[in-house]
């Protein structure tokens, strides 16, 4: 189990013994939901009601026919209060649907997905997403293009993220939901075989997973070591291939899902329930830390208040895990289908504001880690300079940003903000690597 | 809504960093050369502790003055500067008139590394620098110093009959018995135990080859240096002396191998960066200081190998780029 099963990575410390053994919990309803028109990756969804509208749980307020796009619904009844335009976690501003909502909520009720065979369809019709954070329309990854044939899916239950426990809580409290969503993936590809991927820090939820594992699924724990949960160190784990160079999962005959994601597949198919809450850790500087399950369209204010509010000196709160997570500049947007935690990190957690003119003294911590095989140190010299092309030489384009090379950098030079902007660059630029 | 909250920082991910800093590093490097120092000033005295002191004053004053007038940022807080004056004192011996030291410190840091933009910049390694500088410079002075007894405060007990010994170390004795004879007066295997433990000639970085390996081992068990350097160095050290018809456990422990092979050579700043290049590296540094040993003008040829091998770093880091991962021939 210590093996190391992909190149480099590392092992921050984790800090989810706050959140881990906690069950997940209701957040309080808000009064009203700011559900935004575009929670995924792909085309932005267009309202499909209008203000002084009645909407119920479950109804669709936003779509739009797109290849890649996933529409949006209310996760109450109530009224719509307001078509208009809200900032988000990533710091964009995206049309969104006001909604307030009625005194009396059932939650147990809502319109569900409209019946037929065709299952993809309705796993579309049910807004769903990649929920570990990428958000991409999943049923474009249930449709591989033809002529590839999909042979393995592999459920990602690492959760390599510190801090981050919702899709341990997920997979120990509803291990047959993502049992179910496993197999109806591989019924929908035509896959020979199914991995769920446990970290082994998460014994329980192993264990949870192989207790209700039906036949031809597999449960196979992985060492603890970030990033295990990266879509291509994750395939390289457990397959043993590498995903080539700027093509999808799908060329070495795989396709990688969240848990939570294959859960929301299994509740769209079996009850016909639309995406409208999510599990998210809330945790840090925080009084009440947890695992709260929140409407999607709650701001992310109204969730860290209902965690008793901030503790402390909180310097960044993030959206997602700490290492690839988004720094808020403002708590009042909402929560989104790949929104998996709020971590308030305090003073001396967090790191310091950077600056690039820190020498790099060649200690070789950052190519020794990446998983990715490349030289941070060299892509960042280059960005620093300019030198686009450079940076993509050196492969500036494969970088997943896993943010390993700013983590282990003692200088702390930005190493891994550095090669963002030259990944940007240098698409910008249309550079070929 | 809820009472304003506010993020104060925002910027992009990661988020945390790693604690390991650079200062904390250099304290690292720091402590696992102070046993073998200690021992060092405890067994030579004086001389020991004038040696330490003048060269660190030297690098840190040299390096504070330098930023002071170039209006840099003052960096000697980084611990860099300690390390450089630390190493070069250990490759010192004990009786170098203190301006010298004074002079390998200055050079040490003004030519190795502040001139080429301080940390990081500079291609050779500070220390060896500094002396190569004074070794080419004043050799003779250097040798004909007075001996380390006349100044020492403690008196250990001698250790065999070779504490008596004074000027020749073992090493430039082996070497001249080996060009006047092929053969050796003395037993070489007889001189592991002292060139381990306690040994008073040559410079402060040889009086214990065994605290030196243990400090190297702990900087290796601790992650901060990379085992590929002081092993290829070592192992190649050891093969060619074997090779060469000589003892290659007595050459590895003697002279300045195992302060080159374990601090000198892992410098990060001076050696390569990829894991197949720092081995290359280390090989290389073993194969010119086995070289300059059998074959060149003098016994003692650590500072030289690695200098040389400093030179070539970015060209090995050239040659032994990883392979970025996905890049592979595809399976049809």
């Amino acid at each position: 189990m210590g093996r190391a099963v992909f190149r480099g990575g590392v092992h921050p410390p984790e800090h989810k013994d706050a959140t881990a053994g906690l069950p997940v919990e209701w957040a309080p309803l808000p009064e009203r939901l700011v559900v935004p028109l575009s929670q995924h990756l792909g085309a932005p969804c267009k309202a499909t009601v209008a203000a002084g509208d009645r909407v119920e749980r479950g109804q669709v307020v936003g779509d739009i026919e797109a290849m890649v796009s996933s529409p949006v619904h209310s996760p109450v009844s109530g009224t719509v209060a307001e078509i208009g335009t809200t900032l988000t976690a990533a710091g964009s501003v995206v049309g969104c649907v006001v909604i307030d909502r009625d005194e009396e909520q059932d939650l147990d009720s809502y319109v569900a997905v409209p019946d037929g065979d065709d299952r993809r369809a309705r796993v579309r019709a049910a807004g769903i997403v990649g929920m570990g954070g990428a958000t991409f329309p999943s049923v474009v990854k249930l449709t591989p293009p033809k002529g590839m044939e999909i042979t393995t899916v592999i459920l990602n239950g690492c959760e390599c993220e510190p801090f981050l426990t919702c899709d341990h809580r997920l997979m120990l409290e509803q291990p047959e939901r993502v049992v179910a969503g496993a197999g109806y993936i591989r019924d929908m590809v035509g896959a020979k075989r199914v991995v769920i991927a446990v970290e082994s820090n998460k014994p329980d939820a192993a264990a949870a997973l192989k207790a209700v594992a039906t036949e031809g699924i597999e449960v196979t724990v992985l060492p603890t070591r970030y990033p295990q949960g990266a879509e291509k160190q994750l395939i390289y784990a457990l397959v043993k291939k590498e995903v080539p160079h700027g093509k999808l999962p799908a060329a070495v005959g795989v396709i990688v899902h969240n848990v939570a994601t294959a859960a929301a597949i299994a509740d769209a198919l079996e009850l016909g329930k639309p995406l409208t809450e999510r599990v998210v850790t809330v945790t840090g500087s925080v009084a009440r830390p947890g695992n709260y399950r929140v409407l999607l369209g709650t701001l992310v204010s109204e969730l860290i208040e209902a965690a008793g509010g901030l503790t402390g000196d909180v310097e960044r709160v993030i959206s997602g895990g700490p290492m690839t997570g988004m720094a808020l500049g403002s708590l009042d947007v909402p929560v989104t289908k790949g929104m998996s935690g709020i971590v308030a990190l305090p003073k001396g957690m967090a790191a310091a504001a950077v600056s690039d003119d820190q020498p790099c003294m060649r200690c070789g911590r950052c190519p020794e880690s990446c998983p990715m095989g490349l030289e941070p140190y060299a892509i960042a010299n280059y960005a620093h300079r300019a030198m686009w092309d450079a940076a993509a030489k050196r492969d500036a384009l494969d970088c997943i940003e896993c943010g390993i090379c700013s983590y282990v950098c003692p200088t702390n030079r930005p190493l891994a903000q550095l090669i963002k902007v030259a990944k940007a660059a240098a698409m910008a630029k249309g550079v070929k690597a | 809504m809820s009472e304003p909250l506010t993020a104060r920082v925002v910027g992009p991910a990661p988020h945390i960093t790693s604690k390991e800093s650079c200062g904390g590093i250099m304290l690292w490097v720091v402590g696992a050369l102070a046993p073998a120092a200690i021992w060092a000033a405890i067994s030579m005295g004086a001389p020991a502790v004038l040696t330490l002191a003048v060269c660190i004053g030297a690098t840190l004053g040299t390096e504070a003055a330098w930023n002071a007038i170039a209006r840099r940022s003052q960096t000697i807080f980084d611990g860099s500067a300690l390390v450089t004056g630390l190493l070069l004192a250990m490759s010192m011996p004990p009786r170098t008139p203190w301006w010298i030291s004074l002079v390998a410190g200055f050079i040490a840091i003004a030519l190795g590394k502040m001139i080429f933009g301080g940390l990081g910049w500079n291609i050779f390694n500070p220390a060896l620098v500094g002396r190569a500088f004074v070794s080419l410079s004043w050799a003779g002075v250097i040798a004909a110093a007075e001996n380390y007894g006349w100044f020492r405060v403690l008196s250990l007990p001698a250790v065999g009959e070779y504490d008596a010994i004074s000027g020749a170390t073992r090493l430039a004795l082996a070497a001249a018995d080996r060009a006047a004879s092929g053969a050796y007066g003395f037993d070489l295997a007889a001189q592991y135990q002292p060139l381990l433990f306690h040994n008073l000639e040559g410079s402060l970085g040889e009086v214990s080859a065994g605290l030196l390996i243990l400090g190297g081992l702990v900087l290796i068990v601790r992650g901060i240096i990379d085992w590929r350097i002081p092993v290829g160095y070592i192992g190649t050290m050891g093969l060619l002396s074997w090779a060469f018809g000589s003892d290659p456990i007595f050459n590895v422990l003697a002279g300045g191998v195992m302060l080159g092979a374990f601090f000198m050579a892992t410098d990060y700043v001076t050696s390569p960066m990829s894991r197949n290049g720092r081995l290359v590296f280390g090989i290389g540094c073993g194969l010119f200081n086995a070289v300059g040993r059998f074959f060149g003008p003098m016994p003692e040829s650590t500072t030289f190998a690695i200098l040389f091998m400093n030179g070539l770093a970015p060209l090995l880091d050239r040659f032994t780029r990883p392979r970025t991962f996905g890049w592979v021939k595809s399976d049809e």
